[in-house]
């Protein structure tokens, strides 16, 4: 049977995509960006909403949301996957809202005023029937991968704004957001960058050999150099894994040494950060906060005997608190970190928060 | 010889003053005189000024009858007119007791003939030297007020003036100048050159390679320079020996091997041939790897001990005196003031506590060792940043004394710091306003430590307090090898060919400065002291010295 077929076929996919996000994150950290990570659980959303069955819009977020659990249960550091969930189960809201007619704004808002007056209004059960859910869910799922696809083209076209002559910029690590925002400066303006490596995985390595490529100046700084540097840096501008609720960041170990050191020099630290990494997670989730590997990249199987006497720790992630940030650059502007929550309403819907 | 440049009294200054108003031209032995009156004099305003309040007494005595041994022995040998016999014999004797640092009032009455008669001429001297244009007259006139301050100018160190090609020269040629050998033909110290791209911001400091020492640019046999200093250097250089107590060690008992070498040259005076033999090996030790604050204050104090030799010491005896001054050095400054730190250091480790180390620091680790003893409940946690990976060495030696560590990379800091309960860190030097000149790194450890509230203690002997300032990490620091920073990870190296890309720069930092306000306590051999103390400490010890 032809359904049948599909649905295997569907089955296999997702399993694929599990089996994936398990191995990829395991490793030493992050095999695949975050934006390649929306896209391919985007398509892996459209695909369910087109070829599982489904015949009400309650039957689909019941389908999407189970995915995501597993999804998000596979690899929890990586949250771009349930942001997209979120993002898509927002979207089947406004879809069938606006099938059945009722204007998007009211829905939304969960002002005091509407909890007042409207009582046990918003049971919505979603099981109405309409004919081009389908296809519109499908279409708004393809505007979504289309924003997904000009995030870092967004974000590097307002590199000029915030880049003059002569400065003096820092980074940490990797992120090819940044490097896409530099080079897109490099282009007008001549400015130096100091990388700081970020032990043990040393990503800024690759960074730096990035930027000096395109005839950026470039220095790699160790990690430990970063405070005696500060003093003569102007920005900092740095990546994040993820943007928490509250403005604040979960970003790569070391991060939070910079920003305080950058908050001592009263240097303005720049996030640049897409919209999908931002995350309805707050940070107070110690168990789930933080994500460890293997500690022979830090202390390696040769340092002998001592490794069965010694605990040595690996930590991935760094907690920022939004206090040290100044600023967040996004697709969709620039945005102080005070903001966060007010963009995370417009994009994901409060009951979806927790999968 | 009181008045070293007029080795003949009133006769032959009359000469030359009449020569001079006459506009004849001075003969070359006049000439040589007035030369050697001008160098007496800026070293007698040089003297004065290094020995401050504590020649206020002295001051009173004229300039004169303090020449320094040095000058009076240069002087004596070349010029060959006959001195009169009644006035140099009390003066010369006077001299070595004058040198040293209290002058017995006994002396005091045999000396007053001569005395005056040296005031006359001392008087004499600076009225000639008022009309001299732009002697050193100001130097000798303002007496009191000068000596109270040390000198604010010092010569700029030439290490932190790459950039100056001048400077670059000056070494250069200093270096050159630097073989004692009678037949020196190319025995000279080589000059070390840099090494690659060189980031903007310290492109007045030096950057080698730890690929290329120095001495294989020495030609063999290398008479100029003792075999055991060549060793140093290299140890140095390769790193095999590090750490500031480490060096200055390795440094005095090389030094002493020199020593129990050296003979004396025929016509020569101990005191001064030995320190002129020493300052080749310092040049080369120099440019093997710049002098940390600790090798200078050691050094600082063997020259002194050396010149305080008197010069009718007979060369074995002042041998023995000399080594034994240098042991002494190492006991007093070094092993008991570790003593006396752990100890100081032991009422602060309370039971239950969580201890923050950085890197490797002997003292540290030895308090660390001696709280364990005591038996003190605690654990520690060794941070560690690349490229030097020195709190390996510290990890092993406490994990094989039995203190339970944890290790983590200083990138990791944000995420253990919540679990310490106290912060130790060794320095490498304290400067004079109060900032605490350590391995790169110790300043971010400081930061983060008072963010969350964590108290951080320096832990310091007293012979590392330099009286430099600094207030930023830029000015004077030392740049490593820029190859160590390169890692292979899986089998690939990123920053292989760093050198060909001309935009990208590699910066191996060795030191940072980290401000009294994160610190907040010292605790030195001479007790706990706020960070601010230190210029109070200096003071104490310029008094006592």
């Amino acid at each position: 049977m032809p359904g049948a077929d599909k649905e295997t076929d569907l089955t296999e996919r997702i399993e694929a995509f599990l089996a994936d996000l398990k191995r990829g994150g395991s490793g030493t950290g992050p095999l695949r960006g975050s934006g390649e990570m929306a896209r391919e659980t985007t398509y892996l959303l459209r695909r369910i909403t087109a070829q599982a069955r489904w015949s009400s819009a309650g039957d689909l977020m019941e389908i999407i949301r189970n995915e995501g659990r597993r999804m998000t249960a596979a690899q929890p550091s990586e949250t771009t996957v349930g942001n997209m969930v979120r993002r898509v189960l927002k979207i089947i809201r406004e879809e069938y809202a606006r099938s059945r007619g009722s204007s998007e704004e009211t829905e939304q808002q969960e002002s005091l005023h509407k909890l007042l007056t409207a009582g046990e209004l918003s049971e919505e059960t979603f099981r109405e029937h309409f004919v081009h859910l389908k296809a519109n869910v499908i279409e708004a799922i393809n505007e979504l991968l289309t924003e997904l696809d000009g995030t870092t083209d967004n974000i590097a076209m307002q590199a000029l704004e915030h880049i003059h002559s002569n400065e003096v910029i820092m980074t940490v690590g990797r992120s090819r957001t940044v490097e896409a925002f530099l080079k897109d400066a490099a282009r007008k303006r001549k400015f130096h960058v100091i990388v700081a490596e970020c032990a043990p995985f040393c990503q800024g390595h690759e960074m730096a050999t990035g930027l000096s490529k395109v005839g950026i100046e470039t220095t790699v700084i160790a990690d430990a150099a970063i405070f005696a540097v500060m003093s003569r840096v102007n920005k900092v501008i740095i990546g994040t894994q993820t943007v928490l609720a509250n403005g604040g960041l979960r970003a790569v170990n070391g991060t939070h040494s910079v920003a305080l050191a950058a908050r001592h020099h009263s240097t303005p630290l720049i996030i640049c950060a897409p919209m999908f990494k931002l995350s309805p997670q707050f940070p107070n989730e110690e168990d789930t906060f933080h994500k460890f590997v293997s500690p022979h990249e830090v202390l390696p199987f040769t340092a002998g005997e001592i490794l069965s006497k010694v605990n040595v720790h690996c930590p991935v992630f760094d907690y920022v608190p939004p206090e040290l940030i100044t600023l967040f650059i996004s697709n969709i502007g620039g945005n102080a970190p005070s903001y966060i929550y007010r963009l995370m309403s417009e994009l994901y819907h409060p009951e979806d928060h927790k999968l | 010889m009181a008045d070293c440049g007029e080795p003949d009294g009133p006769g032959n200054k009359d000469d030359i003053t009449r020569s001079k108003n006459e506009g004849k031209e001075l003969t070359k032995e006049e000439k040589q005189r007035l030369r050697k009156q001008k160098k007496h004099q800026k070293k007698q305003k040089e003297r004065k000024n290094e020995k401050g309040p504590s020649e206020t007494e002295k001051d009173k005595t004229p300039v004169s009858l303090l020449p320094p041994p040095q000058p009076v022995a240069t002087q004596k040998a070349p010029s060959a007119l006959p001195a009169p016999a009644s006035a140099p014999i009390p003066v010369p004797a006077s001299a070595p007791f004058h040198s040293s640092p209290a002058p017995s009032p006994a002396d005091k009455p045999a000396k007053s003939k001569a005395e005056l008669k040296a005031e006359r001429r001392a008087r004499q001297e600076t009225d000639r030297a008022a009309k001299q244009p732009g002697s050193s007259s100001s130097g000798i006139k303002t007496k009191v007020p000068l000596s109270e301050l040390n000198p604010v100018v010092k010569r700029l160190p030439e290490h932190v003036q790459v950039d100056d090609p001048a400077v670059v020269k000056r070494l250069a040629k200093k270096l050159e100048r630097q073989q004692t050998l009678p037949y020196g033909a190319s025995n000279k110290i080589p000059l070390r050159s840099d090494y690659g791209y060189k980031v903007s911001l310290f492109s007045h400091l030096h950057q080698y390679s730890r690929k290329a020492p120095l001495t294989q640019l020495l030609s063999i046999p290398s008479t100029v320079i003792h075999p055991s200093i060549v060793r140093l250097g290299l140890q140095y250089s390769q790193g095999i020996v590090a750490g500031s107590n480490a060096r200055s060690v390795a440094l005095l008992h090389a030094f002493k091997q020199v020593i129990r070498d050296y003979t004396t040259p025929p016509n020569e005076e101990l005191s001064r041939d030995l320190v002129n033999k020493l300052k080749p090996y310092i040049s080369f030790l120099n440019q093997c790897r710049p002098l940390s604050a600790s090798m200078g204050n050691a050094i600082k104090y063997i020259k002194k001990e050396i010149s305080n030799i008197p010069s009718q010491c007979k060369e074995e005896e002042a041998k023995t005196k000399l080594l034994t001054c240098i042991d002494r050095y190492i006991e007093e400054k070094i092993v008991l003031a570790a003593k006396a730190i752990s100890k100081y250091a032991i009422e602060k480790i309370s039971d239950g506590d969580v201890i923050l180390v950085y890197g490797y620091s002997s003292l540290v680790n030895n308090i660390l060792c001696e709280a364990f003893e005591k038996s003190r409940k605690f654990r520690v946690i060794v941070v560690d940043s690349r490229p030097r990976l020195e709190g390996r060495e510290a990890l092993r030696r406490l994990v094989q004394r039995g203190i339970s560590c944890t290790y983590v990379l200083i990138s990791a800091l944000s995420y253990i710091l919540p679990e310490v309960s106290k912060v130790f860190l060794g320095a490498h030097a304290l400067l004079a306003n109060g900032y605490v000149m350590s391995r790169v790194g110790t300043s971010q450890i400081a930061l983060v430590a008072r963010t969350y509230n964590v108290p951080v203690l320096v832990c310091c002997e007293t012979y590392k307090f330099c009286e430099r300032v600094q207030t930023d990490s830029f000015v004077s620091n030392e740049l490593d090898d820029p190859d160590d920073l390169m890692v292979t990870r899986k089998g690939k190296t990123q920053l292989e060919n760093w050198q060909d890309v001309s935009s990208l720069g590699l910066l191996n930092l060795v030191y940072d400065v980290t401000p009294p306000d994160f610190v907040d306590l010292v605790i030195t051999d001479l007790g706990m002291i706020p960070c601010t103390s230190v210029p109070v400490v200096l003071r104490v010890k310029n008094l006592d010295q």
